[in-house]
């Protein structure tokens, strides 16, 4: 399989603060790859990075090309999704709005995919006009995952989706990532919840202060003493 | 997609009801108002007459009160070049009828370089002042009215000029009440680009862009919404939109740098009213300003032959109205959650 992303070394900071002290991965074209680690350790700065919304340095490569000098939109465009932390979700427009966003760069009809969403996801249907922000947290994530479907990406940069949410909907929402996956989507997801992620990852970064600590397959990590004692809790 | 398998267990169909924009005692009072000046302009031949005369004059408030709303949600400033900005279209479609140009055709081409130079102020003029905050932008508007109308000035001279109306005085009879077709056709012009301009917001690709980048900036440029020039968009509209405007009022107010100054602080209130945010509120206090107004002026007695009271009693009525609703009649309060 061939790369699809490389990060090479890649430094952030904001303002005075260094977030990031030179992060090396890379993802394959149609894995799942999770980033973990705690609170700080520059999981959310990665994707941030990636999608160049932080000041950063170093090299990042998507399908060969270097995009570390592109603006954000222009990255949406060469088919990246970046669902932030909070989802970035239009809270003031409706739920059909929402999706159209979501096909915001795309060309011609997205009247094929809004409908596969609306099979997917018949409340979104039912509920077309209901302002997005008052949806329930669980609905709001998996808005913005047909969100990001609507684009059609490639790379589908998806930050903590867990978080905040009752283990019930975690597990549908990593259903959901890994059914994406099989569309063909390539994923790399951010997750403090490591349990989870490792089960619907095939590979795994562990941050620490802004470094890669430790990497390998899910399998790998799993029996790894330190990181099932930091990580998985048991 | 393989469909629906994933998400056999349902979640709670959380059937949460969004607040309305309007209240029901706005909503109330709208109502009370409406039928008011129905039954008002059945039973008096003059309350008709001034009713839409004060529509005439609300439709142009309205019109520059949306522009207003426009810039306000794109750049957070209220744009005090607003008024200035049509005064110098209008000296644009006068220039072109001076060059032989036909009224229809220079007020077209009017709107075409209005929309071009609102987009031309936000990207140099704007733009780079903008990181130095909001209050920088507010004073640069500022500058800019001065701007304009010193070079209006300069250019045309202050001298002050009759306008032709984009159409004639004549009367309509309806029923033993006269309209003008000046009056029914400022209506028509203010309240159709405004409805336009809804219409572009809300079915358009590009619409539904420009609304986002305007709520949520960061969000809107993840999803590849070129921000910055959305906002610019916006400004373009805005002028374009106070273009319409400008035409509109000349005829009354006639042709000078200073033509639109007090119409912009109706404006004003109007957007103010209708909650600084809101589209609609703004047309509907712009609507309701005009013909209180008119309706003030011809049955109050002291206030009949008193024509320069109306801007006070505007800004007595945008008082008590802030006084009852800070945020404006359509206004939310704004409520975060930390």
């Amino acid at each position: 399989m061939s790369t699809l992303l490389e990060l090479n070394g890649v430094e952030a900071r904001y303002g005075p603060i260094k977030a990031l002290h030179g992060v090396t991965l890379s993802v394959d074209e149609g894995e799942v790859v999770a980033v973990l680690g705690a609170n700080g350790a520059g999981k959310t700065t990665t994707l941030r990075a990636i999608s160049n919304t932080v000041r950063s340095s170093g090299e990042v490569r998507f399908a060969g090309k270097s995009i570390a000098r592109r603006s954000p939109e222009s990255i949406v465009r060469l088919g990246i999704a970046h669902v932030p932390e909070g989802r970035g979700t239009f809270a003031e427009l409706t739920v059909t709005e929402n999706l159209r966003l979501g096909a915001y760069t795309r060309r011609g009809s997205n009247k094929a995919t809004m409908k596969q969403v609306r099979e997917y996801f018949p409340w979104m249907a039912e509920r077309g006009e209901q302002q997005a922000g008052t949806l329930s947290g669980g609905e709001q994530q998996m808005l913005a995952l047909a969100r990001a479907f609507m684009q059609r990406p490639r790379l589908l940069l998806l930050d903590e989706p867990s978080l905040g949410l009752a283990p019930i909907i975690v597990s549908e929402i990593f259903r959901l990532v890994t059914e994406l996956n099989k569309e063909g989507m390539t994923v790399l997801v951010v997750e403090q919840n490591a349990n989870i992620a490792l089960q619907a990852a095939s590979r795994a970064y562990v941050l620490e202060v802004g470094r890669v600590a430790v990497s390998g397959t899910s399998d790998e990590l799993r029996a790894n003493e330190s990181v099932r004692r930091s990580y998985l809790g048991y | 997609m393989a469909v629906a398998r994933a998400l056999k267990i349902g979640l709670p169909l959380t059937r949460r009801r969004v607040r309305p924009a309007v209240t029901w005692p706005v909503a109330l009072l709208l109502l009370v108002a409406c039928v008011f000046l129905t039954i008002g302009s059945l039973t008096s031949a003059i309350f008709a007459e001034q009713t839409v005369a004060g529509l005439a004059q609300g439709g142009v408030y309205a019109s520059l009160a949306v522009a207003l709303v426009l810039i306000y949600r794109a750049t957070e400033v209220i744009n005090f070049a607003q008024g200035g900005m049509a005064m110098f279209t209008t000296y644009i479609t006068f220039q072109l009828m001076e060059w032989g140009v036909s009224y229809w055709a220079a007020f077209a081409a009017t709107i075409g370089i209005a929309f071009a130079g609102g987009i031309a102020v936000e990207r140099v003029i704007i733009r780079p002042t903008a990181r130095g905050g909001v209050l920088t932008v507010v004073v640069v508007t500022i500058g800019l009215l001065l701007l304009l109308q010193g070079a209006a000035a300069w250019i045309w001279t202050p001298q002050i000029r009759p306008f032709r109306s984009a159409f004639s005085a004549r009367p309509i009879r309806v029923g033993g009440v006269a309209f003008t077709v000046q009056d029914l056709g400022t209506i028509g012009v203010t309240i159709g680009a405004v409805v336009l301009l809804w219409l572009f917001f809300q079915l358009t690709k590009t619409g539904l862009a420009m609304r986002a980048a305007a709520l949520r900036p960061a969000a809107a440029r993840l999803v590849g919404v070129r921000v910055g020039w959305m906002l610019a968009l916006g400004w373009g509209l805005a002028a374009a939109l106070g273009a319409i405007t400008g035409l509109m009022v000349v005829p009354t107010t006639y042709l000078q740098p200073t033509m639109m100054d007090t119409i912009l602080i109706y404006a004003f209130a109007a957007a103010v009213v209708g909650g600084i945010e809101n589209p609609a509120g703004a047309v509907v206090g712009g609507l309701g300003l005009g013909v209180l107004l008119n309706l003030l002026g011809t049955y109050v007695g002291f206030l009949k032959h008193a024509p320069e009271l109306n801007l006070p009693v505007a800004l007595a009525v945008l008082l008590v109205v802030l006084l009852i609703r800070p945020a404006g009649l359509f206004g939310r309060t704004l409520v975060r959650r930390v």
